[in-house]
C-alpha cells in the first residue's frame, strides 16, 4: 500500500506503522502513524464524536 | 486557558431571531429561499481559549494557515434539516469533516462552527482529545441524528 509521507509517497513495507485507540465518553478515536527510521513521516487519526452540545429551554409564568 | 465544549451564548439568543438556517427549510421569515446558510468548520490548538462566551469567528488560536489548511475551515454539509425527536430540536451535519493532505502547525483539540452566511457568528465549540496530523487525514465523523446523540440539541430541562 501506498502512504503519503512528509517524503512523498513511500510503499508502507519500508516503515513502522504504530496504531492507537482511544474511547470515552466525549468521542471514539483511532490513528495510525508511518515511522522511517525513527522519525514520523505519517500521522492520520479519525474521530467519532459522541458528545452532544444540550441547550436546554423554559418559559416563565406570568406572575400576579 | 483551554477550550472549552458548549453552545454559544449568542446562538441561544440568536435561535429566537431566526438568524441561521441550519439545514434546508422553508418557511423562515428571515430565509426565503430553501438552501441552508454556509456553515464552517474550523481547528483551534490546545493553547486557544475557545467557549460559550465567543460570538464570532476569528482566528486567534486557530491551526496556522500551513500544511494544506486554510484559516477559516472547511464548510459543513448541510443537507439534513433540522428536526424534531420526541420534545429535543435536534440538528447534525450531514457528513464527517475531513482534511486531507494535512500537517498541523501544533496540536490541536477543538474544532469551532460558525456561521459564514450570517456575520461568521459562532455555534458551537466542540473538544476532543489533542491531537496532531503529520502529511496524513484528519476524520471528523458526526454522531447519528436523534434526541439523544445529534450534535446540536434543544430540549426543555
Amino acid at each position: 500500500m501506498i502512504v503519503k509521507a512528509t517524503k512523498g509517497d513511500m510503499d508502507d513495507s519500508l516503515l513502522e506503522k504504530k496504531t492507537g485507540e482511544i474511547d470515552n465518553e466525549n468521542e471514539h478515536m483511532t490513528w495510525v502513524e508511518y515511522w522511517l527510521d525513527g522519525e514520523l513521516v505519517h500521522r492520520s487519526a479519525h474521530i467519532d464524536l459522541k458528545r452532544p452540545i444540550f441547550s436546554d429551554t423554559g418559559v416563565g409564568g406570568f406572575s400576579g | 486557558m483551554a477550550n472549552v465544549q458548549g453552545m454559544c451564548s449568542t446562538f441561544k439568543k440568536e435561535l429566537l431571531t431566526a438568524t441561521h438556517a441550519l439545514g434546508p427549510g422553508s418557511g423562515i421569515p428571515a430565509h426565503t429561499v430553501s438552501t441552508p446558510d454556509t456553515v464552517k468548520a474550523a481547528l483551534y490548538l490546545v493553547t486557544a481559549s475557545r467557549g460559550v462566551a465567543d460570538t464570532v469567528y476569528n482566528t486567534t488560536g486557530e491551526l496556522a494557515g500551513t500544511g494544506n489548511y486554510t484559516q477559516g475551515g472547511i464548510a459543513v454539509t448541510m443537507a439534513t434539516a433540522p428536526s424534531v425527536d420526541g420534545t429535543t430540536g435536534i440538528f447534525t451535519p450531514s457528513a464527517s469533516l475531513v482534511w486531507n493532505n494535512l500537517t498541523s502547525s501544533g496540536a490541536f483539540d477543538c474544532v469551532v462552527l460558525y456561521n459564514s452566511s450570517q456575520g461568521d457568528k459562532e455555534i458551537s465549540v466542540h473538544t476532543f482529545g489533542s491531537q496532531t496530523i503529520t502529511a496524513g487525514t484528519l476524520t471528523l465523523t458526526m454522531p447519528a441524528n436523534a434526541a439523544a446523540t445529534a450534535l446540536i440539541r434543544i430540549g426543555t430541562a
